[in-house]
């Protein structure tokens, strides 16, 4: 890559941000702009996606709200996100959970680990 | 000041706005330009100035090119172009102008540059013709472009009708991006959206020669 696109990708990286992997549960604060106000939201989910690729990297952060499933893709570095707390770490044997989808109640758990 | 400036795109990336949101961006390494010629209406006919960018051994160059370049005392460059004069201000032969002297962060450009060349093209990719059905009993002719005219009158094929051909490798400009931010530091600047040619091409950054459609039909 050139030198000149990695410093100004260099600049938007945070490192502020726990480490987590695929299948942990994740609570997120994520800012959003309602008219002129911001205010934080929350959103929780298990984490079944990591994009990798520097300032670019996204993460999906899968729920299931009053019975329907809900993804949301998070740019990793992206200024809106306030906060992300683990809140367990999840056992799984692949990199992409999307077998979660077809699932549902007790069947859709992630095994946690410690 | 000149109207634009010569430079070398870099590649993509991604930048978040203030909102948050993010925006593809395209880096393109801008300037600095070395004024090569001041062309005035008295003895040119019309006002351009032309700049050259990057440097060239002189030993690759014209010997007409060469003696060009030294009456102005300047080291040829690998793109010489001509501007129009924006604005008011003084330009001397010779002088180096940067990226952050003809542009400021907000400006809308338009950008040229050669496109990514795709060789000898089909209708449907290069006029994005429909084609034919796959199935209903066609035969043989699935990326066709159909019919071309009519019989013995007119007895010719229309001027200018779509057909395959050499599809990309020719100038193309984008008009409107929106630059986002000028990295002085490394004579570059960053815009939104995309811009014609490969990573290394050496593209024509200009300020916008008209408005946005939306903000012109606004505005009245």
């Amino acid at each position: 890559m050139n030198s000149v696109i990695q410093k100004l990708e260099e600049r938007s990286l945070r490192n502020d941000l726990p480490e987590f992997r695929v299948g942990d549960t994740v609570r997120l604060q994520v800012k959003v702009v309602e008219g002129e106000k911001e205010r934080l939201q929350p959103f929780e989910g298990i984490v079944i996606k990591i994009n990798r690729g520097g300032s670019r990297a996204t993460f999906t952060v899968r729920k299931v709200s009053y019975g329907i499933g809900v993804e949301r893709i998070f740019p990793l570095h992206s200024p809106r996100i306030e906060k992300i707390q683990v809140l367990s770490r999840g056992r799984v044997r692949r990199a992409r959970l999307y077998y979660l989808r077809s699932r549902s109640g007790k069947a859709a758990r992630v095994e946690t680990i410690g | 000041m000149l109207n634009g400036l010569i430079g070398r795109k870099l590649g993509m990336t991604q930048m978040t706005d203030a909102t948050g949101r993010v925006r593809a961006v395209t880096v393109i390494s801008l300037g600095p330009c070395a004024i090569s010629q001041i062309k005035t209406a008295a003895t040119d006919g019309y006002e351009a100035v032309q700049v050259t960018w990057g440097r060239r051994r002189p030993s690759r160059i014209t010997k007409a090119a060469r003696g060009h370049f030294q009456k102005a005392e300047v080291a040829p460059g690998v793109a010489t172009r001509e501007f129009a004069r924006r604005g008011e201000g003084d330009l001397k032969l010779g002088q180096m102008v940067t990226a952050a002297e003809v542009f400021k962060p907000g400006d809308l450009v338009d950008i040229t540059g050669v496109s990514k060349g795709r060789g000898y093209a089909g209708v449907i990719r290069r006029h994005h013709f429909k084609g034919f059905p796959n199935s209903r009993g066609t035969h043989e002719y699935f990326r066709h472009g159909g019919s071309i005219g009519n019989r013995s009158f007119p007895g010719r094929v229309r001027k200018g009708l779509r057909m395959a051909g050499q599809l990309g490798n020719e100038t193309a400009t984008v008009q409107n991006l929106e630059l986002l931010e000028i990295l002085a530091d490394d004579q570059a600047i960053a815009v939104a959206g995309g811009v014609p040619g490969p990573d290394g091409g050496i593209v024509i950054v200009r300020h916008a020669s008209r408005r946005p459609v939306i903000e012109a039909a606004a505005n009245g």
